[in-house]
């Protein structure tokens, strides 16, 4: 963990010496989500509600899907990168030194331009808590925090995931990033407007539905039972086969010299 | 006329070579119209007549956008022209006997469509299979599908006459990430690339449809699906070129201004 701060710092220096850039960065970043949420603006100025859910209820949901991904990107962007790390034979080098591969590889590359999606959700979170209707006891407070950590080591997996493929393909997996990108997009509304099928899918496959559409249902009083606080802790059981993968990949990794 | 010509043709036969990379893309940008739809289907069942186009219109225009994403999305930038920019390459470009301007026009171009060659027939043979209401229609005729086929080369134009603005920004800026980020979310956003222009509401609408982002995918997308038809067609089409010499002549002169005083980087 110290050796983390560590990079974590010499990341955040090597960033300052390019301000202006940074600034940019982080500011496009932000208009990314914030376009987004126009989009979802426009349409309830319009519909005024979808499947029963009304703005302020969607923003929860919207909120907690982009700080859910922004953490988990923030952390996770060495993944990102990593298809290219084994093509050019940098990962023979991240083998031979004596710490674990997932945390070298995570402390190769830290994304702080991201910070710009964070500080929209927690905007859009400031607007939307008071206005969603629901009265924030201890146990709903709870629920959002298992939404929002649960949801981060979800999205996280993912990144995982489309890193162990590569172990076999080589080159990165575009269409992981139906998941991930996706994921963060079409989060923007509860799973369930989508249809039963992808909702069984984002069960039971991805478990994105987990941490976003069965506690938010828990939030908005729509279900009581208790069942739904929990979904978010049954999705962490993801991380067992993204790991799985990884160690599966990893064992079967040939270099590609350089 | 004939260089350019060359360029385009090599440009467009080196894209061509990245089949697999297409083919991981098309699934991707199938699944992405799909849940698109699925969204705008569900609020179309809160309110079928709040709906500003049919329904069948916003169907096709979700397809279309997949299908023809690398021509019409402003977020596809050569890397290769901002390395040229900020790592000194331009010294070369700028010795050879080409117009430095049009040479990276048919470049841009070349590559958008080389790759919506490989992309967008797979993805539009599943929109016309997939049963309704998801199913793609047809033009609505004969003449709405030439329409839509020009307005489609000047949209192409007008975004690659935009992104060279982006370009040339470079030559005062130096670090083409942040502009690039803001310049494509604020066109996409604007041409309606998330949200149809129809859908949004009042005055942002009215405003959005003057703007030369307009001219981009919202027209030719439009047109195809018939919201927007006949004569408007025709004044849309004028709107296009209007846009396009206008961003030409901006480029063109900005470009003379900054080569005059270009800084070669080296390194």
């Amino acid at each position: 963990m110290k050796l983390y701060l560590k990079f974590f710092s010499m990341h955040l220096k090597s960033l300052m010496e390019y301000k202006v850039s940074f600034f940019l960065t982080t500011l496009g970043q932000f208009l990314v989500s914030f376009t987004a949420l126009l989009g979802v603006w426009f349409m309830f100025e319009r519909f005024h509600e979808v499947e029963g859910f009304t703005f302020s209820q969607v923003l929860l949901c919207l909120a907690t899907v982009l700080l859910a991904f922004s953490l988990a990107e923030c952390f996770g962007r060495g993944f990102d990168t990593f298809p290219r790390m084994i093509s050019n034979g940098e990962f023979d080098r991240v083998l031979v030194r004596p710490r674990n591969e997932i945390f070298q590889v995570l402390a190769s590359q830290l994304e702080f331009s991201r910070i710009g999606r964070m500080v929209q959700a927690i905007m859009v979170f400031a607007y939307a808590l008071p206005r969603s209707g629901v009265i924030w006891t201890g146990d709903k407070i709870l629920t959002l925090f298992l939404m929002v950590i649960s949801g981060s080591i979800i999205f996280f997996c993912l990144f995982l995931i489309y890193a162990a493929l590569s172990f076999f393909t080589i080159e990165g997996l575009e269409f992981m990033n139906i998941f991930t990108d996706g994921g963060r997009e079409f989060g923007r509304y509860p799973f369930s407007i989508y249809g039963e099928e992808v909702l069984r899918i984002l069960t039971y496959l991805i478990p994105l539905a987990l941490f976003q559409y069965y506690p938010l249902l828990y939030l908005l009083d729509l279900e009581t039972s208790k069942f739904y606080m929990f979904t978010p802790v049954l999705g962490l059981f993801f991380a067992l086969p993204a790991y799985g993968l990884w160690r599966f990949g990893l064992g079967r990794y040939k270099s590609t010299g350089s | 006329m004939r260089k350019y010509l060359a360029i385009f043709r090599i440009r467009f036969a080196n894209s061509l070579q990245y089949r697999t990379a297409a083919l991981a893309g098309v699934a991707t940008q199938f699944a992405w119209g799909f849940m698109e739809i699925l969204a705008f289907l569900a609020f179309w069942r809160v309110n079928p007549r709040a709906f500003p186009m049919e329904f069948s219109q916003t169907v096709s225009y979700i397809w279309l956008q997949q299908a023809f994403l690398a021509l019409f999305m402003m977020w596809f930038f050569e890397g290769e022209i901002f390395d040229a920019i900020t790592r000194g390459g331009i010294a070369y470009e700028l010795a050879r006997p080409f117009d430095l301007y049009w040479r990276w026009f048919t470049q841009s171009a070349a590559n958008r469509l080389a790759k919506t060659v490989l992309r967008c027939s797979p993805i539009l043979l599943v929109a016309f299979l997939v049963p309704q209401p998801l199913k793609m229609s047809l033009p609505t005729s004969g003449l709405s599908f030439l329409l839509f086929l020009v307005s489609s080369f000047l949209s192409l134009g007008v975004v690659v006459a935009f992104s060279m603005l982006v370009y040339i920004s470079t030559f005062y800026t130096l670090s083409p990430t942040g502009v690039r980020i803001i310049s494509a979310v604020l066109a996409d956003f604007l041409a309606g690339a998330i949200v149809p222009l129809p859908f949004f509401p009042e005055p942002f609408r009215t405003v959005a449809e003057a703007l030369p982002f307009a001219a981009m995918q919202n027209m030719p997308l439009r047109i195809y699906s018939g919201n927007i038809g006949g004569v408007d067609a025709l004044w849309g089409l004028g709107f296009q070129v209007f846009w396009l010499v206008t961003l030409i002549i901006i480029g063109r002169f900005t470009m003379g201004q900054a080569l005059n005083k270009v800084v070669i980087q080296g390194g």
